[in-house]
């Protein structure tokens, strides 16, 4: 890992989740609820639209922290995240990351995904080991 | 109306999952990581695991079925109309590669109000064939107006 110290930024990850990406996060995780995939049916119950998995965001932030250990994914060792906003398709979610505390080879980083203003997880922390 | 507690405590039957090397490949495209230590056996192996290794993400793939029949008991009673997913940890343990036998149990660890919402928090354990702590996931559901 390279040498992390407490208020370094970690690198910005972006991106943008085209119509279909809720369709194929769905396949690969096994979560079809009908909000995430059905415009009729996400208004029926009171949306503006078909809105992202939280979880898939979660995922987005989990790379963002790995990425900090060269991407290898045994290096995140816990992730705890708040979700707030509804994240919408094709808009892009840009995931931003602090270091929070360093302790031996372990780093705490609070990250934030966010489309615009619409901070869709906060409070997530990550802890990393190199 | 007060909330229903009974359920705090109780636990769920266990369910298996068998992580295949395809299913951890799809989730990885799905989520933008193009590590080969996702897609090829070589790589991974190179990289110090035992198997082309899941994304710590994939978790949700084999422990969330565990908590399927949670969230539908009656006794946990959450109304799923104005229910949100509310907040979600995990903490990873030895990671999961292909071939591996990863059973999964569930818990209830709390119900409570606050403000007006009730808070409904589970805990997923997931561990493989050798005994090892794969993922402990603790789940927050928040259900409005209980």
């Amino acid at each position: 890992m390279a040498e992390l110290n407490v208020g370094d930024q970690i690198a910005e990850l972006r991106m943008t989740p085209d119509k279909y990406l809720p369709h194929r996060y769905a396949g690969a995780s096994g979560d079809f609820n009908p909000i995430h995939i059905d415009p009729e049916f996400a208004k029926a119950v009171g949306l503006p639209n078909t809105i992202l998995h939280g979880l898939f965001m979660m995922g987005l932030v989990a790379r963002a922290s790995t990425e900090v250990a060269g991407g290898d994914p045994g290096a995140l060792k816990r992730l705890s995240v708040q979700f707030r906003g509804m994240g919408a398709p094709e808009t892009e979610i840009v995931v931003t990351g602090t270091v929070k505390s360093v302790e031996g080879d372990r780093a705490v980083i609070d990250t934030v995904a966010a489309q615009g203003d619409n901070q869709t997880i906060r409070n997530a922390e990550a802890e990393v080991q190199a | 109306m007060a909330i229903k507690t009974e359920a705090i405590g109780k636990e769920w039957p266990a369910t298996t999952y068998e992580v295949g090397k395809e299913k951890i490949g799809e989730y990885a495209r799905v989520v933008g990581l193009d590590s080969p230590v996702h897609f090829d056996r070589e790589a991974a192996k190179a990289a110090g695991y035992r198997d082309v290794v899941a994304p710590p993400m994939f978790c949700v793939v084999y422990s969330a079925p565990a908590l399927g029949p949670a969230m539908f008991d009656d006794e946990v009673g959450m109304n799923f109309a104005a229910m949100v997913h509310g907040g979600q940890e995990f903490e990873w343990g030895e990671p999961a590669c292909t071939g591996d036998e990863i059973t999964t149990t569930s818990k209830c660890l709390e119900i409570f109000e606050k403000d007006g919402k009730g808070f409904y928090v589970f805990e997923t354990r997931s561990v493989n064939q050798n005994g090892d702590e794969v993922v402990k996931g603790t789940w927050t559901n928040i259900v409005r107006g209980v």
